[in-house]
């Protein structure tokens, strides 16, 4: 059997490419992805310590995780969607309305 | 049980309505008094008076049943302070009950004397509302003499002696707005002032004593303070009878105070008589007779007594020869008089002084009322005089003009010798004479006074009169014999001289010529008072000594001797005195316009008999302008140009300033609180400028500060 620690350096490594994805990617399509890496990351460890600790909690929460992500991507696309109608452009450089 | 306490202590439980009753009198005359008419408000003031007379019969008959017991009652506590503690308790004893049937008995015949002579004072001119206010102030007077003599410690006698100060203070200005003429002036009301003020000099020492007598004796009640005494130093006695000397002083018009009493005579009539001549001046010798256990202790302090009253007596007496004012005189003759009595109590002789005070009372209010008297006889012939001359004007329109001739003079007080009208005084004798005949009643009245005061036998001045001199003679008090005998010399002269000028001769005046005699309202109590005049001597006849044993039980006494040789001297200087006033002014009767003849021969002693022997305008120079110069010096330099000018201008207005010009203004606030402000602000500015920088609007940025925030957050549990 494959020692959790294992599983827990992998979801590590995954979580640190998402994240760092997340900071220096322009599209926001590929930070969308990496963001379900980040997630599917912290699922990974979930189900890792679920089969460790012989409980259904952690693969339960993994479902929940699944769905809202799904959720997420479906607002996630439908803003991309508006900005790009609106702005013809989705890089998020340009995109600073926010600042004070 | 209640029934064997009241008769023992008989009708003691009336003692308040002493008080009480004149005080129910002027409370109803200030509330109804209103509505009333001028007879219901001054028989209601009598009746208030006569219940209180009525009370003090009771309880002189309650000692007299107690065997001269000390009896005591008590109303209220006053005040409480640390140990002192002083109660408002009456205080009934042979003494006391003495000086209440005096003053209530004669009050009560002046309150009814008043109310006939108030209606015909010129002055009056129908206004009720003052006709009130004198009654409402009589009684006041009553109320407060009585807290006087009923008193049961100092505290207690001061609260009277204070109020009666007040009430004499208001019934001397009681015309404030006028002279004694009517005429438009402050005259009375300065007369008030100066007897007030006057007074307020006496009281200062009475206060000393109190403090004195407080602070090593330990209390106020006389019965304490007397017991207290015997083991005091005595030099302590020796000053509380001496302060209490100076308030005697003024309240009983001695040297060096008595200046006030001659000008309170700018009162009404009655007032004259009630405050000035019967009672209010006497408490200064029941004040001593009161306080004789501490007066015995220290004979220095009776022997200053005794020659200040006898030195008085003389004194008053000369200045009494040269007045022509038939007031001026008795007021100087009181102050005479009061001196034979303070000379009496301060020999020791309290018995002889307070006999002395109850038949002065008689025939002196007799004497003034019967001046009063005298003064609208000749208002009478006067009126009778100017409505003769005016027949055609009505009585109506007349009034209204002289009431514009003084508006007249208000306005400018021009000399008054411009107007037609000429100002008759009714009250200088030099306008009288001959009043015999058409004043008959008030003629033997006066007669009877005169008689009384000049000590012939058998009225009742002449036993109180020798029993002062035959003490004097017989206790050793050699210059006060001496003195006291030549005062009565001149006392018998200046009523000599009275009689003759008022009664006697011809009228010098067409008004004297035309005098009424008063009404029966104004007569009866003076014939009351000269019943009383006569047969007052009774009340200690020698080898009787009625007083002296009702006394007794207060005061220790001893009874006066008649001695025979006194007697004779005294009466032969008497009959002398009159004799001699006989030769000057009864023989040849002075005519109208001629100088007294007394003038040419005294030459300048005249001079200074006629003017006071100067001491008013001695005390004007010496006290009243020196306190006008200091007066002004404190307003003029210490107040205004040291306290206003530079004190307050310069140093305090002027510290300040400087303070927030420049100290406040450029130093603190510009300087310090202003730029403290403006660096936060500009720094608040600088500092939200640079973080403004950190809000770039990106995502990224946002997401890394996230990161880098759990990062630390993570590291530090770690690490932890």
């Amino acid at each position: 059997m494959v020692p959790v620690n294992y599983y827990i350096i992998l979801s590590a490594i995954l979580f640190t490419i998402g994240a760092v994805g997340v900071l220096i990617r322009r599209n926001p399509l590929v930070i969308f992805m990496s963001v379900e890496l980040m997630l599917n990351a912290a699922n990974l460890a979930m189900v890792a310590f679920s089969s460790v600790y012989k409980s259904f909690s952690g693969q339960i929460f993994v479902f929940f995780v699944i769905a809202v992500a799904a959720a997420e991507v479906a607002v996630g696309l439908a803003l991309i969607v508006e900005i790009f109608k609106t702005k013809h452009n989705i890089n998020v450089d340009e995109m600073n309305s926010l600042k004070g | 049980m209640l029934l064997s306490e009241q008769t023992y202590s008989g009708f003691l439980f009336l003692a308040p309505w002493l008080v009480f009753a004149p005080v129910v009198g002027l409370l109803v005359n200030i509330i109804f008094g209103g509505r009333l008419s001028e007879k219901a408000i001054g028989w209601l003031a009598s009746a208030a008076s006569g219940a209180s007379f009525v009370v003090s019969v009771l309880l002189a008959m309650t000692v007299a049943g107690n065997h001269g017991e000390v009896l005591r009652w008590r109303l209220a506590e006053w005040m409480s302070v640390g140990s002192l503690t002083i109660d408002w308790t009456f205080r009934v004893d042979s003494l006391s009950t003495t000086m209440m049937l005096v003053v209530s008995g004669v009050g009560t015949l002046i309150h009814i004397y008043a109310i006939g002579y108030m209606h015909e004072d010129v002055r009056f001119k129908n206004d009720v509302g003052r006709f009130r206010r004198f009654f409402v102030f009589l009684n006041l007077f009553i109320a407060m003499m009585m807290i006087l003599v009923s008193g049961d410690s100092y505290m207690m006698l001061f609260v009277g002696w204070e109020g009666v100060g007040l009430c004499s203070f208001l019934l001397i200005g009681f015309w404030y707005e006028m002279d004694t003429l009517a005429r438009p002036s402050w005259a009375n009301s300065n007369a008030a002032k100066k007897a007030f003020i006057t007074n307020r000099v006496g009281d200062f020492g009475f206060l000393i004593a109190g403090f004195l007598m407080f602070w090593y004796l330990g209390s106020f009640q006389f019965d304490s303070v007397f017991e207290a005494a015997k083991a005091a130093p005595p030099g302590i006695i020796v000053a509380i009878t001496l302060f209490m000397l100076v308030g005697v002083a003024g309240k009983s018009a001695q040297i060096p105070l008595y200046v006030w009493l001659p000008d309170a005579m700018a009162g009404p009539t009655p007032v004259s008589a009630l405050i000035h001549a019967a009672t209010m001046v006497t408490a200064g010798v029941y004040l001593i007779t009161r306080s004789a256990p501490l007066y015995t202790l220290v004979p220095q302090a009776q022997y200053i007594v005794a020659m200040t009253g006898a030195v008085t007596a003389l004194f008053a007496a000369t200045i009494a020869v040269g007045q022509y004012d038939i007031k001026k005189v008795l007021a100087y003759s009181t102050i005479s008089q009061l001196g034979f009595m303070v000379a009496a109590v301060g020999m020791g002789a309290f018995v002889a002084g307070m006999f002395h005070l109850v038949t002065h009372a008689f025939f002196k209010a007799l004497l003034f009322l019967s001046a009063g008297s005298v003064i609208l006889g000749l208002e009478r012939g006067h009126h009778h005089l100017a409505h003769h001359e005016h027949k055609k004007e009505s009585d109506d329109s007349r009034r209204r003009r002289s009431r514009e001739t003084l508006r007249q003079a208000q306005d400018s007080a021009s000399d008054s010798k411009d107007h037609h009208e000429e100002v008759f005084d009714p009250g200088d004798m030099r306008n009288m004479g001959g009043l015999r005949k058409t004043m008959p009643v008030t003629f033997w009245l006066y007669i009877i006074g005169t008689l009384a005061l000049a000590g012939i036998f058998p009225f009742a001045g002449f036993w109180s009169k020798d029993e002062i001199l035959a003490d004097a003679f017989t206790e050793g008090f050699g210059a006060v014999y001496w003195l006291l005998t030549i005062a009565a010399f001149f006392t018998a002269f200046y009523m000599g001289r009275q009689i003759w000028m008022v009664f006697f001769g011809e009228a010098r005046h067409e008004a004297a010529a035309h005098a009424e005699e008063s009404k029966p309202i104004i007569t009866v109590p003076l014939m009351v008072l000269a019943l009383l005049s006569v047969v007052g001597g009774a009340l200690n006849l020698p080898g009787l000594h009625t007083l002296t044993e009702w006394l007794e039980h207060t005061i220790e006494v001893h009874a006066g001797e008649f001695v025979m040789s006194v007697a004779l001297i005294s009466t032969g200087l008497a009959l002398l005195a009159i004799f001699i006033s006989w030769l000057l002014y009864g023989r040849n009767p002075l005519k109208a316009g001629q100088p007294d003849p007394l003038k040419k021969p005294l030459g300048f002693i005249f001079t200074g008999m006629e003017n006071k022997w100067f001491v008013d305008e001695a005390y004007w120079a010496v006290f009243v302008d020196r306190y006008v110069d200091i007066s002004r010096f404190l307003a003029d330099v210490i107040d205004w140009r040291f306290w206003h000018d530079w004190f307050h201008d310069k140093v305090i207005a002027g510290t300040y300033n400087w303070l927030s010009n420049i100290a406040l203004n450029d130093y603190a606030d510009q300087r310090g609180i202003d730029a403290f402000a403006n660096a936060l602000g500009k720094w608040t500015q600088s500092l939200s400028a640079a973080m403004r920088k950190v809000q770039n609007g990106f995502v990224r940025s946002y997401a890394l500060s996230v990161l880098l925030g759990v990062v630390l957050i993570l590291g530090y549990l770690l690490l932890k």
